[in-house]
C-alpha cells in the first residue's frame, strides 16, 4: 500500500502504539518478578507465564505464591496498618494524591503494559482504565482529607484481603486500593493470574510516590495463591471481584471468621430498548455495552430486551454496524476489539454460542477480518434465544449479545428481573416516565438511562442478588472499608442458661400464642408447641414450635407483601408510629411479661417498653428521611443513589431484651421498606408474639411481618438456605452467625450478625444511619441529559 | 455497511454530478416526527470515534489529499471583489504544490478542490476563472447567510445563479419553519429551491446553530432530503456555532434512514469550524464508519473551508520533508 493506493481505497492503515517503553520496563527486570512485600520485590520464585493474548508470545515470567510469601505480606500489611491508620487523615490524602499524580505521569506507560498484557485495546487502556484509575486516587485523597469529618464514628477494618479478576487489571487494583488505603486499612492485593503485570508496576510507583512500606503489598499466583489471601487468619476483610462460583467459595470460607466481605460477582444485565428510543444511540448502546473489553465485562449488558414493535429495524441495524467493528492487535489504534484473555474462554465463549445455536438461536456473526493468530473471537449477536438455553441465563464473559423481545413495560420489568444476577441495567427510551419507571422496577445495582458501563470513582458500583453486595465508589464505597465503632469491643455472650421449669401456672385465660404469617395467626405446621420458662423456674406460657414449612409459608407471605417497598416513606413512617403508639396503650402489659419472662426489675422492665417505643418511633422519623444522594460525576446529568430495601429479610433477634431486641432489629428493616420473617428470642418469646395484637391493630400490611418462634438455630438454617430470602440478620451464638453465613451463599443474601458479641442493644447509638444502611442496598440510577 | 473496500480511482471530474439525483418523495410526517436524536449518547459516539480510529502515514497523507478534493474553497466575505475570487480560483486548480504531490507519489492525479463557493455576485467570475479545469462553482443562495428575503427573490437569485453558470447552489432554509415544526412550510419551499435549481446541484444549508437541538436537526435534514436535497450542509459559517462531529452524526444517520427509505444517496457538507487537517480526518472516519466508502468522495461529502486547506498543505510538507512547514512556504488562497 502507498499514498496513491490508499487514496483509491480509503482504507484504514494499521497505527501501533509504541511499545518499547513497556518492553524496556520488563527487561529491566529481567523478564521475571518476585512478589512486592514490604516495600519491596522478593526474589523471583517458581512460576509462570503471563502472555500476550494477541500474539501468544510470553511477556515475563511471574511467582506463584505459596503460604509463605502470603504469610509475609499480610505480617507485612498488618505491621504497617497502625502507622498508617493513625496518620492524619491529610497526611494519607497527601499520600493518595501522590498515587493519582503517579499514574497521570506514567499513564502511556500503564496504559500500553496492560494493553499487551490483558489483550485489550490500547484506545481503551488509554481513554478509560488509566485515566479512570487516577480518578480513583483522586477521589479517595479526598476522602482521606475528609475521613475525620466524615466518618466520626468509624474506624479503618485493618488489613484487607483483595482478589481481583483480569478484566480491567489496574482499574480494579484502584476501586479496591484506593478506598482502603485512603481510609486508614493496609492491603495484600492479589492480582489475576493472566495479568498482574499491572499491578507489579503500580506497586514499584507506589513506592517511588513514597508510600510507606507494607501498606501495600502484592502476591502473584492463581486461585489457590488467592484463597491463601481470602482465607488468612490475620486478613480483616476480603474484597473480591470475579465470578459468582468463586464468590459463593469465599463466602463459605470466611463463613464465621468474622471478616468482613465485598463480593463483585457476575452479571447478565439487561438492555432494554424501548420502541421510542433513538436506536442509533441504542446501536451504540450495544457496542458499548457487549463489545466493549471484547465483552469480558461483569456488568456487559448481554441480555438485549427489544420493544417488539422495533424488533427487526433494531437488529437489522446492529447486523449493519458489527459489520464496522474491526479486530486486531491491542497496540493498534484502529481497534474496536482485540482477543478475549486465552484460548480457554475463547472455547468456552465458542461453545456455549455453539449450545445456543444448536437449540435454535439465530446467530449474527459479523463477517470482518479476524486476525490469525491470537485469541480472537468475533462481535456475536444471537436472537430469538429460547430462555432455556444456558446462553440466556449464564454469564458467557465474552462478546457475545443475546436478544429478545417484549411487549408492554411491564414485560420489559419482568424478562430483566428474571435472572438470578443483578448487577447492572441500561434503559433505552426517549420518554422520561418509561424510562425511570423501568429504572425503579429493574433489580439491579446500577441502572444506566441512556448510555451503558458509565462509571466514575464519585458513584458507587456493585450489584444486588447473585452479582454480590458491598459498593465501590463514592460515600457508600468508604462504608466498605469502615468498621462502625459501635460493634466493636463488645464482650462474648455468655451461653444461656434456662430456669430449671417447675411447671405450668395458670392465672387467666389460656393464651397459647401461634405464629404469625400473612397477617393471620396460624397453627403451626408440627403442631408441636413449646414451653417458655420464666426467671424463677414457672412456665409462663407456650408458644408454637416453628418448623421449615412455617419458615416457608412465612417467606411466601413476605414475598407476596412485595407492595410494602412501593408505599410512600411517609405511609411507612405513619405505620411504624402507630405501632409505637398502640405498643405504649399496653406499656404495663408487655413490661409485666418481661419481668415474668427475664426476672428484671420493674423500672428495667418498664425502661424496654418505653425504649422499644422510643425505638419504634426513632425508625418512623427515618423512614422519610434516610434519603439518596445525587451524586457529581464528570458529566452533564444526575447520578441518583437511591437506597432500596432488600426484599424479604429474615431476622433471628437477640435472646437477650426479648422486646426491644425484636423492635431494634425489625423496625429498620420495615421503616426501609422490606417485609420480614422473625424469629423472637428463642428463651422469652412471648413479648414478640404479644406483639401480634399490636401488628394487627396499626394497619401494618399483611405479609410485611411475619414471626415464627421455636428453636432458633434450626429455623436460622431453614432462613439461611431458603433460596428465596434475600437478606438474613441473626444474632446469637459465634456459632449461628458461622450458619447463616456459610449457608446464605445459594443465593448470597445480604447477612447481618453479631459474630456472638453480646451488643448492647439498649444503648441509645443501637438504632439509626448504620442500621438503616444494612436494610437497604444502593441503586445508582445514572440519568444523562440534554436535548 | 456493503460498501467495502474498492479500488476504484476517483478522479474529480465534475465532482458531484455524476450519480443519480435524489428524486425527493412525498412528505412523510410520521416518519418525520418517529425521528429520535439523544444528545448525550450522540455526544458520547462523537467522543470515542476520533480515539478508534487513528489514520497515520502514507494512509494520513492519501486521506489528506482526498480531503482536498472534497473542498468546498470558500470566500463569503464582505470585502471580496473580482481579484480576491480569481485568486482563489487560482488556488482551487492547484491546491497543493507539486513538488508535494510527486514526492507522494501522487504527481500524475489530478488534485483539485472540490468547487469554489461564492456570493452570486462573483459566480460569473469564478466560471470564468475555472474555466477548463470541470471545477464547478457554487453560490450561496436564497438571501444567505439568514434566509429571510421574499420567497420569489430567493427563488429569482437561484436561477440568477444558475444562469451564470453555477452548477451548485447552497440555499439557506427558514429556520422558523423547523423553530415550530412547520415541516410542510419546510418541505415546500425545498422543493420550490430544488425545482428553480434546475440541473444545478442544491445543497440545504440547515443552519444547525439556529436548530439548536439534534431532534431538530435531524427532522430537518430528513424533510429537506424528502423534498429532493441532493446534498444536506450543516451551517453557513456565519450561526454562533458551526459543523460539529455530535451535529454530523445526527445528520449522516438521517441521510442513512434516507437512503434505507428510498435507495437515494445523499450527499454531506459540513461547514465552518474545521479548520485542522486533524478535524477533517475524523470526519472522514465518522463518514466511513456511518455510511461507508461512498460517502469519502467529492460525490458525496464536501468540506465548507477557507482555511482548512492551508493547513493541509503544512501537514503534507511536513511528511514529505520532515520538518514543520509554514504557511507562507504554500502559495496563498
Amino acid at each position: 500500500m502507498n499514498v496513491a493506493s490508499y487514496f483509491n481505497t480509503m482504507d484504514y492503515a494499521p497505527s501501533m502504539e509504541d511499545d518499547s517503553g513497556a518492553r524496556a520496563w520488563l527487561a529491566r527486570h529481567g523478564g521475571r518478578f518476585g512478589h512486592f512485600i514490604g516495600g519491596k520485590f522478593t526474589a523471583p520464585s517458581e512460576g509462570f507465564e503471563t502472555r500476550e493474548p494477541a500474539s501468544g508470545k510470553v511477556l515475563a515470567v511471574v511467582s506463584q505464591g505459596l503460604e509463605g510469601d502470603v504469610n509475609q505480606a499480610v505480617a507485612a500489611a498488618r505491621k504497617a496498618q497502625k502507622g498508617w491508620a493513625v496518620l492524619s487523615g491529610h497526611e494519607r490524602a497527601l499520600k493518595l494524591y501522590a498515587l493519582a499524580r503517579i499514574i497521570q505521569r506514567n499513564a502511556r506507560l500503564l496504559a500500553v503494559l496492560e494493553a499487551l498484557d490483558n489483550g485489550k485495546p490500547v484506545r481503551e487502556t488509554r481513554d478509560i482504565d488509566i485515566p479512570l484509575a487516577a480518578r480513583h486516587f483522586y477521589h479517595h485523597a479526598g476522602w482521606a482529607q475528609l475521613q475525620e469529618s466524615q466518618f466520626p464514628d468509624h474506624d479503618p477494618v485493618g488489613v484487607i484481603g483483595q482478589v481481583i479478576p483480569w478484566n480491567f487489571p489496574l482499574l480494579m487494583l484502584a476501586w479496591k486500593v484506593a478506598p482502603a488505603l485512603a481510609l486508614g486499612n493496609t492491603v495484600v492485593l492479589k492480582p489475576a493470574e493472566a495479568t498482574p503485570l499491572t499491578a507489579l508496576l503500580f506497586a514499584e510507583l507506589a513506592q517511588a510516590a513514597g508510600l510507606p512500606e507494607g501498606v501495600l503489598n502484592v502476591v502473584t499466583g492463581d486461585g489457590e495463591t488467592g484463597a491463601l489471601v481470602t482465607k488468612h487468619e490475620d486478613i480483616d476483610k476480603v474484597a473480591f471481584t470475579g465470578s459468582t462460583e468463586v464468590g459463593r467459595k469465599i463466602r463459605e470460607a470466611t463463613a464465621g471468621s468474622g471478616k468482613s466481605l465485598m463480593l463483585e460477582l457476575g452479571g447478565k444485565s439487561p438492555c432494554v430498548v424501548f420502541e421510542d428510543a433513538d436506536l442509533d444511540a441504542a446501536v451504540e448502546g450495544v457496542v458499548d455495552a457487549i463489545w466493549f473489553n471484547q465483552g469480558q465485562v461483569c456488568c456487559a449488558g448481554s441480555r438485549l430486551l427489544v420493544h417488539e414493535a422495533v424488533a427487526e429495524d433494531f437488529h437489522a441495524r446492529l447486523a449493519v454496524r458489527m459489520q464496522t467493528l474491526r479486530l486486531g492487535s491491542s497496540l493498534d489504534k484502529t481497534i474496536d476489539m482485540g482477543p478475549v484473555i486465552d484460548a480457554g474462554q475463547r472455547a468456552r465463549i465458542a461453545s456455549m454460542v455453539d449450545c445456543a445455536v444448536a437449540s435454535g438461536a439465530e446467530l449474527v456473526q459479523a463477517k470482518i477480518v479476524t486476525p490469525e493468530t491470537g485469541t480472537f473471537y468475533p462481535p456475536t449477536l444471537l436472537c430469538n434465544v429460547p430462555a432455556t438455553a444456558e446462553a440466556a441465563t449464564e454469564e458467557i464473559f465474552g462478546p457475545v449479545a443475546v436478544s429478545m423481545t417484549f411487549r408492554t413495560p411491564g414485560e420489559a420489568a419482568q424478562l430483566a428481573n428474571h435472572s438470578r444476577y443483578g448487577l447492572a441495567a441500561s434503559i433505552w427510551s426517549e420518554n422520561i416516565n418509561q424510562a425511570l419507571e423501568l429504572a425503579a422496577k429493574v433489580e439491579a445495582g446500577i441502572v444506566w438511562v441512556n448510555c451503558t458501563n458509565v462509571m466514575d470513582a464519585g458513584v458507587g458500583f456493585g450489584g444486588v442478588k447473585e452479582s454480590g453486595f458491598g459498593r465501590e465508589g463514592g460515600r457508600e464505597g468508604c462504608y466498605d472499608y469502615l468498621k462502625p465503632r459501635l460493634f466493636a469491643k463488645a464482650p462474648e455472650r455468655k451461653p444461656f442458661v434456662p430456669a430449671k421449669a417447675k411447671g405450668f401456672t395458670f392465672d387467666q385465660v389460656d393464651r397459647t400464642a401461634k405464629l404469625f404469617i400473612g397477617g393471620k395467626q396460624a397453627r403451626p405446621d408440627g403442631n408441636y408447641s413449646r414451653a417458655v420458662v420464666g426467671a424463677s423456674g414457672e412456665v409462663v406460657g407456650e408458644v408454637g414450635e416453628g418448623n421449615r414449612k412455617d419458615i416457608r409459608n412465612a417467606v411466601e407471605a413476605a414475598r407476596g407483601a412485595a407492595s410494602w417497598g412501593a408505599k410512600t416513606q411517609h405511609n411507612r413512617a405513619q405505620i411504624l408510629y402507630y405501632l409505637g403508639e398502640n405498643l405504649s396503650v399496653r406499656a404495663s402489659e408487655f413490661a409485666d411479661r418481661l419481668r415474668a419472662m427475664t426476672g428484671v426489675k420493674a423500672d428495667k422492665a418498664k425502661a424496654e417498653v418505653a425504649a422499644s417505643v422510643s425505638r419504634l418511633f426513632s425508625y418512623g422519623a427515618w423512614a422519610d428521611k434516610f434519603e439518596g444522594a445525587v451524586h457529581m460525576p464528570p458529566m452533564r446529568g444526575l447520578a441518583i443513589a437511591v437506597p432500596e430495601p432488600l426484599g424479604v429479610v429474615g431476622v433471628v433477634c437477640p435472646p437477650e431484651l426479648p422486646l426491644l431486641g425484636f423492635v431494634s432489629t425489625v423496625a429498620p428493616l420495615i421503616a426501609a421498606g422490606n417485609r420480614v420473617v422473625a424469629v423472637p428470642s428463642e428463651p422469652f418469646p412471648l413479648s414478640a408474639t404479644d406483639f401480634y395484637q399490636v401488628v394487627e391493630t396499626s394497619d401494618v400490611p399483611a405479609g410485611v411481618l411475619n414471626i415464627v418462634t421455636g428453636e432458633a438455630g434450626s429455623l436460622c438454617k431453614e432462613l439461611a438456605k431458603h433460596n428465596d430470602v434475600d437478606g438474613l440478620w441473626a444474632f446469637g451464638s459465634g456459632d449461628l452467625s458461622e450458619v447463616v453465613e456459610r449457608l446464605s451463599t445459594g443465593n448470597l443474601k445480604r447477612t447481618f450478625t453479631d459474630y456472638g458479641r453480646a451488643w448492647d442493644w439498649s444503648a441509645a447509638v443501637f438504632e439509626g444511619e448504620e442500621f438503616l444502611r444494612r436494610a437497604t442496598q444502593v441503586k445508582t440510577i445514572w440519568v444523562p441529559y440534554g436535548e | 455497511m456493503p460498501e467495502t473496500a474498492m479500488t476504484q480511482t476517483t478522479e474529480p471530474v465534475a465532482a458531484g454530478h455524476n450519480s443519480e439525483r435524489n428524486a425527493g418523495m412525498p412528505l412523510d410526517l410520521a416518519a418525520v416526527n418517529a425521528v429520535q436524536a439523544n444528545r448525550s449518547a450522540t455526544e458520547r459516539r462523537a467522543a470515542s470515534l476520533p480515539g478508534r480510529r487513528a489514520v497515520k502515514g502514507d494512509a494520513q497523507s492519501a486521506w489528506l489529499l482526498k480531503a482536498v478534493t472534497c473542498i468546498d474553497l470558500t470566500t463569503l466575505n464582505g470585502d471580496d471583489t473580482d481579484g480576491r475570487v480569481r485568486r482563489l480560483c487560482a488556488k482551487a486548480r492547484r491546491p497543493i504544490r507539486a513538488d508535494i504531490l510527486n514526492a507522494l507519489g501522487m504527481g500524475d492525479r489530478r488534485i483539485t478542490t472540490g468547487a469554489v463557493c461564492v456570493y452570486h455576485r462573483f459566480v460569473a467570475t469564478a466560471v470564468d476563472a475555472l474555466k477548463g479545469s470541470n471545477i464547478p462553482v457554487a453560490a450561496v443562495s436564497t438571501g444567505f447567510p439568514a434566509g429571510l428575503v421574499p420567497h420569489d427573490v430567493k427563488l429569482a437569485e437561484i436561477e440568477a445563479s444558475v444562469k451564470d453558470g453555477a452548477e451548485e447552489i447552497d440555499i439557506v432554509i427558514t429556520r422558523e419553519h423547523v423553530l415550530t415544526g412547520n415541516w410542510p412550510a419546510l418541505y415546500d419551499e425545498m422543493r420550490d429551491f430544488r425545482a428553480a435549481c434546475g440541473d444545478a446541484h442544491v445543497k440545504a444549508i440547515l443552519a444547525t446553530g439556529d436548530l439548536k437541538t439534534l431532534r431538530n436537526v435531524a427532522r430537518a435534514s430528513l424533510v429537506c432530503m424528502m423534498a429532493g436535497a441532493d446534498f444536506i450542509k450543516t451551517s453557513t459559517g456565519k450561526e454562533g456555532v458551526n459543523a460539529t462531529l455530535p451535529v454530523t452524526l445526527t445528520m449522516v444517520r438521517a441521510i442513512r434512514q434516507y437512503r434505507e427509505m428510498t435507495g437515494a444517496k445523499v450527499g454531506y457538507k459540513p461547514a465552518g469550524g474545521i479548520s485542522k487537517a486533524k478535524d477533517v480526518l475524523t470526519y472522514f472516519a465518522l463518514m466511513k464508519e456511518e455510511l461507508g466508502r461512498e460517502w469519502l468522495d467529492p460525490e458525496l461529502f464536501r468540506i465548507g473551508a477557507s482555511s482548512l486547506l492551508a493547513d493541509i498543505e503544512r501537514q503534507l510538507e511536513h511528511r514529505v520533508t520532515g520538518a514543520y512547514s509554514a504557511l507562507n512556504r504554500h502559495p496563498i488562497g
